[in-house]
């Protein structure tokens, strides 16, 4: 039953992400592929759940390294996501502060 | 924490992920959106931490914090011309950390005690249901399949190796054969599951061969699709992964990140007029070849470009992604600026697959300040591009050749194009008389109102600019 459960989970989440991403204007495609970067890092939850339970030394390792790397997904993620949406201005904001990075 | 109330907080965490991408519909709302979907995973996380099955911290809090210092500074230094490999690598790594929590998740899976020879031994896997097998080997699968292959397309977009398709004879039967390997040994690990069943690591080797054959045969300017694609893939992979582990909320998640691949992909797929299949398992431009145009090219210095820009009461630019190896970008809002100032109405006209990722084009003109109610799409732009005085193509090529409506045996027919040729004048910025990415010749530059103004588009650029001033 539980694995109908996930499923059913799975069906409707992924009308709705069409749903929303179908919506993001062409202009935000490469923050929304950064912003998805981020949010497929949730592995990160799993990767806890591995390497805390501490009942196997194989499952910490492995579950240590997933940490690592979904962390990086994570941090990186978001990060380099604000700091392209930052950039997106109307017109009329002063532009003198110069966009060279 | 019990499990309930967990989940309760996963709830939370979900509908701060959607609002999150719900408002990264416009750009005025999307640094919120932004914010609002990181609060979520910060939600999840914490949650999940203080779940009672955690009781070694040491490791965890080691391993993010070198991640979270890798992820923190790649994000920071990048140059927003190499998004696209960055986002390449974080593909990667996101595969790879669902292969390791689906193996993981062996190792974790209901021990049940046993009695063999009339001792008790824990014996891991004994409780793991086929359905669970099944899970985390699809999660060893994608994950595999999408770290190996975003490594191959980092290497193809930072030019570390050949960004062009690498195709060799049996390549399909070589491909077949890992395939029917992977299945065979798939099913003989759910058959007899066990941590040391050769096939298990069979399993993960073949899936990361299977995901550097997926892209090598790829060619540089198809890199948009194979982007898209390997995102929509890390995400089905922490699906996958979610499965493994009954967690709820990695399905969601990882299905709103594979929905978003998915319509990417797509998008780009159209806007090149070829289908998936084409793109995954041919070589770019192997069947046809366009028929040569012969024309003449009309050249203009800077100082003509000048007048015919002043005179102009509305300029379009139409970037590629050879502005920004370039680096023309800056000098081109300038410009931009200046004829504003002048009177005329400027926009950017930007193609789906200009630049090397979908919307790579828009945040280079953002990064240079170009404000985002001037970037308009070619739907935007196509129907009154007659109407524009003057169309400033710089470093594009197959996404405005005429070639793609006109000449059935081009390799790029069919793919919708801007139609600067249908402006009063055209300017291509070019270095010199070569043909573009795809190898084709492009009719455009023999138009009679094409003018072709040669060198370092920067260069070009800054003298108009000049000419302004002065």
């Amino acid at each position: 039953m539980e694995a109908v459960f996930l499923a059913f989970v799975l069906m409707l989440s992924i009308f709705l992400g069409f749903e929303l991403i179908s919506k993001v204007p062409a202009t935000l495609h490469t923050p929304l592929m950064s912003g998805a970067n981020a949010i497929s890092g949730i592995t990160l939850v799993g990767a806890i759940t591995s390497a805390g339970v501490g009942s196997n030394e194989m499952a910490t390792i492995l579950g240590s390294l997933a940490v690592a790397f979904a962390t990086i997904n994570v941090v990186g993620g978001y990060m380099v996501t604000n700091r392209m949406l930052s950039m997106f201005k109307k017109k009329d904001t002063s532009d003198s502060a110069g966009g060279a990075s | 924490m019990s499990l309930e109330l967990i989940n309760l907080w996963y709830i939370v965490a979900a509908a701060l992920f959607i609002f999150g991408l719900k408002q990264l519909g416009s750009p005025a709302t999307a640094v919120r959106g932004n914010l609002l979907s990181s609060v979520g995973m910060f939600i999840a996380v914490v949650v999940t931490l203080f779940s009672r099955e955690i009781i070694e911290f040491q490791w965890i809090a080691a391993s993010a914090a070198v991640g979270a210092v890798i992820g923190a500074f790649a994000a920071q230094r990048i140059a927003m011309t190499s998004m696209p490999e960055m986002v390449a690598l974080f593909n990667g790594s996101g595969g790879v950390a669902s292969l390791l929590v689906g193996w993981a998740a062996l190792y974790t899976g209901t021990v049940a005690p046993q009695e063999i020879a009339g001792v008790a031994v824990e014996v891991p896997m004994a409780g793991v249901s086929t359905f669970t097998v099944v899970t985390i080997l699809l999660s060893i699968l994608i994950g595999g399949i999408t770290f190996s292959g975003s490594l191959i397309a980092w290497g193809k977009l930072s030019e570390i190796m050949t960004s062009r398709a690498i195709v060799f004879g049996a390549q399909r039967l070589v491909n077949a054969l890992i395939l029917i390997a992977l299945v065979v040994c798939g099913v003989m690990f759910t058959l007899e599951p066990s941590l040391s069943s050769p096939y298990l690591y069979a399993v993960i080797g073949l899936a990361l061969v299977f995901g550097v054959m997926a892209v090598i045969p790829i060619g540089g300017a198809d890199m948009p699709v194979v982007i898209s694609l390997l995102n929509s893939y890390s995400g089905l992979a922490a699906c996958a992964a979610g499965f493994a582990i009954n967690n709820n909320i990695l399905i969601v998640a990882g299905s709103l990140v594979g929905a978003a691949g998915i319509i990417l992909t797509n998008i780009m797929c159209k806007a090149m007029n070829r289908s998936l299949a084409n793109v995954l398992f041919s070589g770019f431009g192997a069947v046809k070849t366009a028929t040569k145009v012969e024309g003449e090219v009309k050249p203009i210095n800077t100082e003509d470009a000048f007048l015919i820009l002043e005179a102009a009461s509305s300029v379009t630019f139409v970037p590629g992604y050879g502005m920004a190896v370039a680096q023309a970008q800056h000098v081109v809002r300038e410009l931009g600026e200046l004829l504003e100032d002048n009177g005329a109405d400027v926009t950017y006209a930007i193609h789906p697959v200009a630049g090397r990722m979908p919307g790579h084009m828009n945040v280079l003109l953002a990064e240079a300040n170009v404000p985002y109610d001037q970037l308009v799409e070619m739907e935007e732009i196509n129907p009154r591009i007659d109407n524009i005085d003057v169309a400033v193509v710089i470093g594009a090529n197959d996404v405005v050749n005429p070639a793609a409506r006109e000449d059935e045996n081009s390799p790029i027919y069919g793919m919708p194009i801007i139609n600067v040729d249908s402006a009063r004048t055209v300017f291509v910025l070019k270095r010199s008389m070569a043909s573009g990415f795809s190898g084709v010749d492009n009719p455009l530059f023999f138009g009679e109102n094409t003018r072709m103004l040669f060198g370092d588009a920067k260069e070009s650029i800054s003298s108009v600019i000049a000419e302004f001033k002065g």
